[in-house]
């Protein structure tokens, strides 16, 4: 293809993309680097039903505003909202390392800060989630691809429900089932001869718990993706590994998978970076007792009673994307090579 | 073809007629634009508010869990998405902070009859909203339960905690205690009410500067953490309404929860029939010898944008004064505790009107106690689920909080 036509046929995604995903990006970069203005604050007497009239603190709403229309985007505070506590907190960290509290001591104090507690189980949940979803996704498209044609359309209809369930309502119907009194938890607690046993309580039942719940959800989508490359898989290559005499498993491991190969590491990309965004579950399990992620920091940021953190939760944003481009390099780096080898 | 013209004359004209028989709020023209929280009592006054729906008046509403990230933006356009704010003593915070309402003096003078003194919020002297309900936490206990065992009604958290162990050892129940203590605003609300019962401040006089890391911040987390012992294992996943649930289910034999849900503990509907009949609220209990009710009080109530016209200022406050006039308390009593005149509490209402009456305090409507909100409802999860010492979760809520402030603006 010319140059010309593949510049004018890729021209429109190119220009939708820099709209709708360059632009938004740089938005919340530079905006991480405002902080709000000093706030002027003037005392004044507040009178309540019931609780009779007190003296409180209250913003001067117009001077403030006059502030903020001089410098729309607030105060410039460089990378001050990275560093503190809420976020990579290097100060905490440094007092951490200074006190020399042994190992276990000092893993467990930088795992009590907000943003590495996020980031342990954001990663944990990626990395355990994506490679388990895509196995059994695997194991249900070779299942799928060896049911009778008269029963295809119905199993792969079942095997996509979970893919048809927003993520929050289907956490909110498991949380209620492993709740103790829910059939799940109920039948647990009846298996193992111990009325006490809580899906909720422990950290790690509640991260077992929300992986299981990230395995059923997403493995639906490797299915249908492997089982569309299944029916790719050449027959007379199949053929050839047959008469040679290999057994099932051979074939699998010897024909299907090398073929499958380029849509595993496509699964994989996908699946990482939808994987490292997870929030529903948390949300929906009521688990952030156990387990916080980076998008959840971003979530309680922009949603808490009074004022919307812009700043923090534009940070963490930026915090995120990076994590997401560390965590693709190693496997765009071997698509890349594998597309040089080619040409 | 001619007659379904007609017919359809004859039906704009008839619901013509029937909007123009219910406009009786005395509104000429107007735009009504309401904003608002999701629950029933709220529900019962936008309801009645649009009843001033005429040819000439149009009203809307959007009622919303989302209200309090709408409010703002929605109030900051010229003009207004809204006219009107339904708000909470933390949710109007926000809205004085921006400027983004008006004084309504004015409006109460002139078309205010029907308001009680102590329905006016007022901040140096001006109105700038007006309450209808107050709502609080407080007890709602099984009074066969505790008959069973013997125990009196609690009145401290100290009660509280003997009768929970004397019904779990009499084998009566098995979890006796129930909180709201999800981890989020919920477990913060419980810190809060706790540590208004110890009479602790919350900040440094007028000043931004946290005050909650003392001897009373840390009595209050480890009542809430005894607490815990008698609760179901779950508890860091129970909200109020999922307490409530269980409440209903007869799980439960003293809880501490909203009082704008003690009407449906209680509906014969949803509850069982023991639960039904046994139930008593009380105000909120006392905690370590002190005297106030360890519960925040709270009221529910409206405010007029400051970025609209005269007109649909007025045309606003007036169809909120039919949506809180007096039969609207009559004829739903057992919906909130009304402060609408005329309104005469019901079994429902006992337990906030108690809790007030014991001297409860307001939930503080300072600025920056958003900030502290949630950097509570973080902070404290590890200490609740018993995993981390009170000194490590005070020293982590307050250095979040400080970094939240600084962010804010309140701290340098």
């Amino acid at each position: 293809m010319p140059h010309r036509t593949f510049l004018a046929f890729i021209l429109p995604s190119i220009l939708a993309m820099l709209l709708f995903i360059a632009t938004p990006i740089v938005s919340f970069a530079v905006q991480s680097l405002y902080i709000e203005h000093d706030k002027i604050l003037v005392v004044s007497e507040t009178c309540q039903p019931l609780g009779g009239c007190v003296k409180e603190t209250r913003v001067d709403s117009e001077a403030t505003a006059k502030l903020r229309h001089d410098h729309p985007l607030g105060k410039f505070n460089g990378f001050g909202i990275y560093q503190d506590h809420n976020h990579l907190a290097f100060a905490d960290i440094g007092n951490i390392f200074a006190g020399n509290f042994g190992f276990y001591e000092t893993v467990a104090r930088i795992y009590d800060l907000p943003f590495y507690r996020a980031l342990v189980f954001t990663l944990t949940y990626a990395l355990t989630v994506t490679p388990l979803a895509m196995c059994l996704g695997f194991v249900i498209a070779l299942a799928v691809n060896a049911v009778p044609k008269l029963l295809k359309g119905p199993v792969i209809f079942f095997s996509l429900l979970p893919m048809v369930v927003t993520p929050l309502i289907g956490s909110l119907v498991v949380y209620w089932m492993i709740n103790a009194d829910g059939i799940l938890g109920a039948a647990l607690q009846h298996i193992t001869h111990n009325p006490n046993l809580s899906l909720k309580a422990s950290p790690t039942m509640t991260w077992i718990t929300l992986i299981c719940y990230g395995v059923w959800i997403n493995a639906p989508f490797s299915f249908i993706v492997f089982y569309s490359g299944l029916q790719t898989v050449p027959s007379d290559t199949m053929e050839s590994a047959m008469i040679d005499g290999a057994s099932r498993l051979q074939r699998v491991r010897f024909v299907v998978l090398p073929t499958l190969m380029p849509l595993a590491v496509f699964v994989t990309l996908v699946q990482l970076m939808d994987n490292f965004r997870v929030l529903e579950p948390i949300i929906g399990f009521n688990a952030a007792a156990n387990a916080t992620s980076l998008s959840y920091s971003i979530y309680t940021a922009l949603n808490n009673q009074s004022a919307q953190m812009f700043s923090s939760a534009a940070a963490t944003s930026v915090l995120t994307i990076t994590g997401v481009i560390i965590l693709l390099t190693p496997v765009l780096i071997k698509t890349a090579r594998e597309f040089g080898f080619r040409t | 073809m001619k007659f379904t013209l007609k017919a359809l004359l004859l039906l704009g004209a008839v619901s013509l007629a029937s909007t123009a028989a219910l406009a009786d709020c005395g509104i000429a023209s107007g735009s009504v634009r309401i904003l608002s929280n999701d629950f029933e009592a709220l529900k019962i006054v936008a309801a009645a508010a649009e009843e001033c729906a005429s040819a000439t008046v149009k009203i809307t509403k959007n009622q919303t869990a989302e209200h309090k990230n709408l409010q703002v933006p929605a109030l900051t356009s010229n003009p207004a998405e809204y006219t009107v704010a339904m708000v909470a003593n933390n949710s109007v915070v926000p809205l004085l902070s921006g400027g983004l309402i008006r004084p309504l003096d004015d409006l109460v003078a002139k078309y205010g009859k029907d308001l009680e003194p102590n329905q006016l919020i007022k901040i140096d002297g001006k109105t700038m909203a007006i309450a209808f309900m107050a709502n609080s936490q407080h007890l709602f206990y099984r009074k066969d339960l505790l008959d069973k065992a013997g125990i009196a009604p609690p009145k401290s958290y100290e009660d509280v905690l003997a009768a929970a162990k004397t019904l779990q050892e009499k084998g009566v129940i098995k979890y006796p205690l129930g909180a709201a203590d999800k981890a989020g605003w919920d477990l913060a609300a419980e810190f809060v009410n706790m540590y208004l019962g110890y009479g602790g401040e919350f900040f440094e006089p007028s000043s931004a500067k946290l005050a909650i890391n003392n001897e009373k911040g840390k009595a209050t987390l480890a009542t809430m953490l005894a607490l815990t012992k008698f609760m179901s294992p779950d508890y860091l996943t129970y909200g109020a309404d999922e307490l409530n649930k269980d409440y209903q289910g007869g799980k439960i034999a003293i809880s501490n929860n909203w009082g704008s849900l003690a009407g449906a503990a209680v509906d014969a509907k949803v509850a069982t029939a023991d639960v039904v009949a046994n139930t008593v609220f009380a105000g909120a209990p006392t905690v370590g010898g002190g005297t106030t009710p360890a519960a925040a009080l709270w009221w529910d109530g409206f405010s007029i944008a400051k970025n609209i016209s005269d007109e649909d200022a007025a045309a606003s406050f007036q169809a909120m004064m039919h949506g809180i006039a007096p039969d609207i308390a009559t004829k739903n009593p057992k919906a909130a505790t009304w402060l609408i005149k005329g309104y005469t509490p019901g079994p429902t209402a006992v337990g906030v009107i108690q809790t007030a009456a014991a001297g409860a305090k307001p939930y503080p409507m300072v600025p920056y106690m958003g900030l502290l909100h949630t950097a509570l409802s973080t902070g404290l999860a590890d200490y609740i689920k018993g995993s981390q010492d009170a000194d490590k979760a005070m020293a982590g809520v307050e250095a979040a909080y400080n970094a939240a402030a600084k962010e804010g603006g309140f701290l340098k």
